[in-house]
């Protein structure tokens, strides 16, 4: 069979059940009692081991396949949720999340699981009442894997389906010769021609097993062809050594034969029970699947693509709108701004179909947690709100490895001991929160903790020590820039390399990705009451409003999202403050940054007694950007300036205009100091 | 031009001119010549990066390769061009007097750089080439690019 075009579906889908007994396990932690949680993770099992059996993941299939039965006995009340078995239950997802990954990176997913299925086959064991007791661990993880042509549920389903194909489905016996020496080789022809042939559902020695030559000199397949009996006895004859080929057809509604053929094999058995237990879950999986059916998947390489080609729309859009401007012409006109309604919906849909809830970030961090919690001896709860706010796809993958960084800062750093925690009179278990929303074209994350704050002494200290700052700055700074201290490069408040944070990457690599998103981060602390790490994202990095500006002949975009307003002031407006420009904004005083000489604007003279200025924010702080004059506003594509182009100071990007000219964006927050 | 025998050793160079100086690379980098089209100045970048031009809708960084090379500045006019070229994953164009050839170069033709070629720097070159009368340089793209120490250069009389 051609896996490779079920390969991403299985990864996919493999990944999306991963998640579920993820977050089910975690819930089971809290509600050990809750069938419901039992069921999902017992139903999420039980597809990936089908899947990756078809697949032919052996490894995957045994590991899911014990962690089945584990839940098998618990949803039957066989098993009783103990705490202590969470831990396995973790390390067996744990093993099951890293041998998808490898398959996914293009590995073959094999790893050795065979620890790990004696914990879980002990789990099942522990109980009394289930015959497996007779049996010890060990045995029962090579059972499963020697059997004797035993099939499980998902081979028979296969000989069933190929059986209804008009498939034949032969049992196989090999004998190869006895003066064969290289058996592994013969046996790689064999299963080469039969192969060609059809495919092989099972083997008996396993095929590992086989190419070790760990056998005497006959092996049996269960094979699946739509060749003839005879066909195949010539075929496999021809490979030289091989002694006698005997082919068995195996009839429709025989199979159970082969199921019962072990009966003494125990792990058989609870198979066999949950075939039968089986049938009313499934059914129930299936009705929750046909709720579901309304959506489809899409490889996100066709929504890039589609990203792509609508980009270079908005591009023509602008053009077109140019062009009807100049012409004048009121038919033009009329198209062109029923044309640009039209596209400015089909936007709002694509940007949406790219959005993903923040949920597929967030849900990896409760495990996380609770694990650094252990290895810190702390007591740590979680709370997630919002985990339904949706972001850009590309920001979501880029915004996970942030995150992860500051949720363990907030654990190392933040989050005290539960010994110090009751001498300051709060409860010993602390709580990070994790919080996300929308707010106007942003997305707005919190991590907040009722730790210990930031102590603005020691961080100044570390500053003066490191040189991210001078006394002589240290002296006007607020409590809340002092804060942001730790985010600057150069900076680690690790006292102690605890392996959780401070590795010798600072929080500077926090701050330097979430600017490169177009974002910018803010801390705020109170000493013993905790800190609040607050991330500001755009929804979208690729099309964005922007104010058009000139400056003598150049022109500029700033994003709408960060301009608080724009004005036209007197050049008598303009104060000076610790020699530097201000003007008095409604009260405020806000610094002026001059873009003409930022930008070094050539032959540029101030030639009238007004000057246009436009109003910044980032977090509470304000700047004024003095420009040439304002051009209006438009929906500009961001464009990268390239690879050879990298850091440009202020400029976060590029974008082309309608008349096919680039522009640069303004990153209007490298200019807010 | 006999291809029969030797096909195997020539390779085709796209040939410019700057300074009345003759220049070649090899064609496999270059994606497009383009005529001279406006450019939008980068603030705070070296002083060769020109700025972007807007390509088909990508927006790309030129150099202007007499600055890069510490030749006097000539202004653009009509046989300007912009030779785009791929090496990596950077796009880059490159702007030159002229660029009007391409050749065929057997590989065996092309010599170790001089110590001094006119008034350019040898950093930057990979090679020469003699045909017949002429003699082209080969530019070590990567060097050109290189944003690292462009001060360094010394202006050599030749």
């Amino acid at each position: 069979m051609e896996t490779n075009q079920y390969l991403d579906v299985f990864i996919d889908e493999s990944v999306e059940h991963l998640e579920t007994m993820s977050d089910n396990l975690l819930e089971l932690e809290k509600n050990p009692e809750e069938k419901s949680i039992i069921e999902g993770i017992f139903r999420a099992a039980h597809t990936i081991k089908g899947m990756s059996a078809t697949m032919g993941y052996q490894d995957l299939a045994d590991l899911t396949h014990n962690l089945e039965n584990v839940f098998d006995g618990i949803r039957y009340d066989k098993i009783k949720v103990e705490p202590d078995m969470m831990d396995v239950l973790f390390d067996t997802l744990d093993q099951l999340n890293a041998m998808v990954e490898d398959i996914s990176s293009g590995g073959d997913g094999k790893r050795d699981v065979s620890t790990q299925i004696k914990k879980l086959a002990s789990i099942e064991k522990g109980e009394p009442f289930t015959d497996v007791t007779s049996n010890n661990g060990e045995n029962d993880a090579e059972q499963a894997d020697v059997g004797n042509l035993s099939l499980d549920e998902f081979e028979l389903a296969i000989l069933n389906e190929s059986a209804e194909r008009g498939f034949n489905n032969f049992e196989v016996e090999v004998q190869l010769s006895e003066k064969c020496l290289l058996k592994g080789a013969r046996v790689f022809m064999v299963f080469e021609v039969l192969e060609q042939m059809g495919e092989v559902i099972k083997s008996n020695p396993p095929v590992s097993e086989l190419e070790e030559e760990n056998f005497d000199y006959s092996f049996n397949v269960i094979f699946v062809t739509q060749q003839s009996e005879d066909e195949v006895v010539q075929k496999i004859k021809k490979v030289s050594e091989v002694s006698e080929v005997n082919v068995k057809e195996i009839a429709q509604g025989n199979y159970e034969d082969y199921q019962e053929k072990d009966s003494a094999d125990v792990e058989q058995q609870a198979i066999q029970e949950q075939t039968s237990s089986e049938q009313a879950p499934t059914q129930q999986s299936n009705g929750s699947n046909q709720a579901r059916r309304k959506t489809i998947r899409v490889n996100i390489d066709r929504l890039d693509v589609l990203m792509n080609l609508f980009e270079e729309l908005v591009i023509d859009r602008g053009r077109l709108e140019q062009i009807s401007t100049d012409l004048n012409n009121v038919d033009l006109t009329e198209t062109v701004e029923r044309m640009s309604r039209v596209s400015g919906d089909l936007q709002d849909i694509i940007l949406n179909m790219r959005m993903v809830p923040i949920d597929s970030v967030f849900n990896r961090f409760p495990r996380m947690i609770r694990q650094l919690a252990r290895e810190l001896d702390k007591e740590i709860g979680i709370d997630i709100i919002g985990a339904d706010t949706e972001l850009d796809r590309t920001v979501i993958d880029e915004i996970g490895d942030p995150l992860v960084h500051l949720i363990r800062n907030a654990i190392d750093h933040g989050i005290e001991s539960p010994a110090d925690r009751v001498t300051k009179g709060k409860p010993s278990k602390g709580t990070i929160t994790l919080k996300a929303y929308q707010g106007g074209n942003y997305v707005f994350i919190e991590i907040s903790d009722d730790g210990a704050g930031i102590n603005r002494e020691r961080v100044l200290n570390k500053a003066l020590e490191n040189n991210v700052v001078t006394s002589e700055e240290a002296k006007h700074l607020t409590d809340q820039e002092v804060y942001e201290l730790i985010l600057e490069s150069g900076f680690s408040t690790a006292d102690s390399i605890s392996g959780v944070s401070g590795r010798g990457v600072g929080l500077d690599v926090v701050k330097n990705t979430i600017q490169k998103l177009g974002g910018n981060i803010t801390i705020d602390a109170t000493p013993d009451k905790g800190s609040i790490f607050s991330i500001q994202l755009p929804l979208t990095l690729s099309i964005i409003s922007a104010l058009l500006v000139e400056i003598k002949d150049e022109k500029f975009a700033i994003p709408l999202a960060s301009i608080i307003e724009t004005v036209i002031l007197h050049k008598d407006d303009i104060l000076s403050a610790h020699n530097k420009k201000v003007i008095d904004f409604r009260g405020n005083i806000v610094p002026l940054a001059f873009l003409h000489s930022i930008f070094d604007v050539p032959d540029y003279e101030a030639d009238s007694d007004y000057i246009s200025v436009v109003i910044v924010k980032k977090g509470d702080r304000m700047s004024g950007l003095v420009v040439g004059s304002f051009i209006g506003q438009q929906e500009v594509v961001l464009k990268p300036l390239g690879n050879y182009l990298k850091d440009v100071p202020a400029i976060s990007g590029a974008t082309i205009l309608g008349d096919g000219q680039v522009a640069l964006i303004i990153d209007s927050n490298s200019l807010i100091r | 031009m006999p291809y029969e025998e030797s096909t195997l050793n020539l390779k085709k160079f796209i040939v410019f001119e700057i300074a009345d100086e003759e220049f070649a690379i090899p064609v496999e980098k270059v994606g497009a010549i383009e005529r001279l089209e406006s450019i939008t100045r980068v603030p705070q970048t070296e002083k060769f990066v020109k700025g972007v031009i807007n390509l088909r809708g990508v927006v790309i960084p030129v150099i202007d390769l007499r600055t890069r090379f510490g030749l006097e500045t000539k202004s653009y006019d009509e046989s300007t061009r912009i030779i785009i070229i791929h090496l990596d994953e950077t796009e880059v164009g490159l702007i030159v007097d002229q660029a009007n050839d391409v050749i065929d170069i057997s590989e065996d033709s092309i010599e170790p750089a001089p110590e001094v070629v006119d008034e350019i720097d040898i950093d930057y070159i990979s090679g020469v080439i003699k045909i017949d009368k002429r003699l082209l340089i080969m530019i070590d793209l990567h060097r050109v690019l290189s944003i690292e120490n462009p001060s360094e250069y010394t202006n050599t009389e030749g």
